[in-house]
């Protein structure tokens, strides 16, 4: 199996779908920042049979946990100290995610005014749906399943 | 300072107290003839609609107010591109409170988001018209005294017609209500409202295809219109504009206090014979819409007469 070496302060996202951690790089804009990222894609997982790993040398408070909670919420965070993992962070639904997805409904009103920012509310918990703050449309497209 | 944004946006509790203001207003006009003296309300009607802007213009006026707007987005700045959010900055500083339709879903919650007075939605293409959904809960208590334990039949376009999906909404918060709903297949209600309302709340209804079957049941017929604009096919339009009509043979099966709500214009589903029917009660209903509106501005206005 390929080796990546540990990192000493950063975290590991850990259980993520495989295939999916190009699109997480992404959503998590981990493209931008100025650090050590590692992919490893389709690793050995004896749960998940095959998954992906994103391992980032930064704080964690970079990251915007709702995000990945919106894309996944299974996927573990392993935080890094000193080479150890110190914490396990639990992610949750959010209750509401700003500008990462978009309203594709076209009589909603952010169909024209572009500036205005994308926000999606969590209105059913139970069957995980998110709509549209402003047309109540409810998201339609692919999360992470 | 509050928005009217969803009918939902007001607890039963507040509901009952702007529909007791309404009826007082009813009752005592003259008492709240000056209540909004030196007030103005600002019409932003981004597309045309008569009966809507007039009840709010009307029902300011009756309040001592005064009124300005305007009636299309051709003869405003949205013509120019200005955002709702920039032309809401500027009418909070010509009035005292707005009634906003727009075509886009969403628009007047844009506007209450930056704005200096209460916006009331009157309209936002097809997803809430909260003003409707409280003139017919007005009618409707006015007239039966109570908005519970009603059977209520709602026909006619029950998929794309919003007025119907809101009061549905706004009924299941009352006890002993059921609903006949009489549509054709295709216009059937949407899954959300008989999974997530109906039965997420408990609340018996039956769908049918009959207008006869259901008519000997109600308490209260709402009719509404099927429209041109939500078809793609002109047959389909064509093939369900005539599905129901109601005249004064189908009246015969309704029982002798059975009420016939419509939010109208009507085209042809209501024959105008069925007009002088005691239990025709759609005009009335215009006359409620503006003791309601007139009590919101009230409210939303914080003004105690």
């Amino acid at each position: 199996m390929l080796n990546v070496g540990a990192i000493e302060e950063g975290f590991v996202l850990d259980h993520i779908k495989a295939g999916k951690s190009m699109t997480i790089y992404h959503d998590l804009k981990l493209d931008k920042l100025d650090c050590c990222v590692a992919i490893i894609k389709n690793a050995r997982s004896n749960k998940m049979g095959k998954k992906d790993i994103i391992k980032v040398e930064c704080p964690v408070d970079m990251m915007n946990l709702d995000t990945l909670g919106f894309i996944d919420h299974n996927i573990t965070v392993n935080v890094i100290s000193k080479g150890e993992i110190i914490e396990k962070k639990v992610l949750k639904l959010p209750k509401k995610i700003v500008n990462v997805i978009r309203c594709r409904n076209p009589r909603c009103i952010t169909s024209i005014e572009q500036e205005l920012d994308q926000v999606f509310l969590l209105t059913d918990p139970g069957k995980e749906v998110y709509r549209c703050m402003y047309c109540e449309e409810k998201y339609r497209g692919m999360r992470n399943k | 300072m509050r928005h009217l944004m969803s009918p939902l946006d007001l607890t039963v509790e507040e509901l009952d107290k702007l529909l007791d203001l309404a009826n007082d207003i009813e009752k005592f006009p003259e008492k709240y003839a000056h209540a909004c003296d030196g007030k103005r309300i600002a019409t932003l009607f981004y597309e045309p609609s008569t009966r809507t802007r007039l009840s709010f213009e009307a029902a300011m006026m009756n309040l001592g107010g005064k009124v300005l707007g305007f009636s299309s987005a051709n003869s405003s700045s949205a013509a120019k591109g200005e955002s709702v959010s920039d032309t809401i900055r500027m009418v909070s500083c010509y009035a005292d409170i707005c009634a906003m339709r727009h075509p886009k879903e969403g628009a007047p919650l844009v506007a209450s988001m930056v704005s200096r007075i209460p916006v009331i939605n009157a309209g936002d293409g097809g997803h809430q018209h909260p003003t409707q959904t409280l003139t017919d809960l007005l009618t409707i208590r006015s007239l039966k005294g109570r908005l519970g334990n009603l059977t209520i039949g709602l026909c006619g376009d029950l998929k794309f017609g919003r007025t119907v999906h809101s009061l549905i909404e706004a009924l299941v918060r009352y006890t002993g209500i059921r609903f006949v709903l009489i549509s054709p297949e295709e216009l059937r209600v949407p899954d959300y409202i008989r999974e997530d309302v109906l039965r997420s709340n408990g609340v018996p209804f039956e769908e049918v295809i009959r207008l006869e079957d259901a008519l000997p049941k109600l308490d209260l017929l709402y009719m509404t219109r099927v429209q041109r604009e939500r078809f793609f096919n002109e047959d389909d339009y064509v093939r369900m504009k005539d599905f129901y009509i109601l005249d004064s043979a189908k009246m015969k099966l309704a029982g002798p206090d059975m009420l016939v709500l419509h939010p109208l214009p009507r085209v042809n589903e209501i024959s105008t014979e069925v007009d002088a029917d005691p239990r025709a009660a759609y005009f009335r209903q215009v006359q409620y819409g503006v003791y309601v509106r007139m009590a919101l501005i009230l409210t939303l206005l914080e003004v105690n007469v």
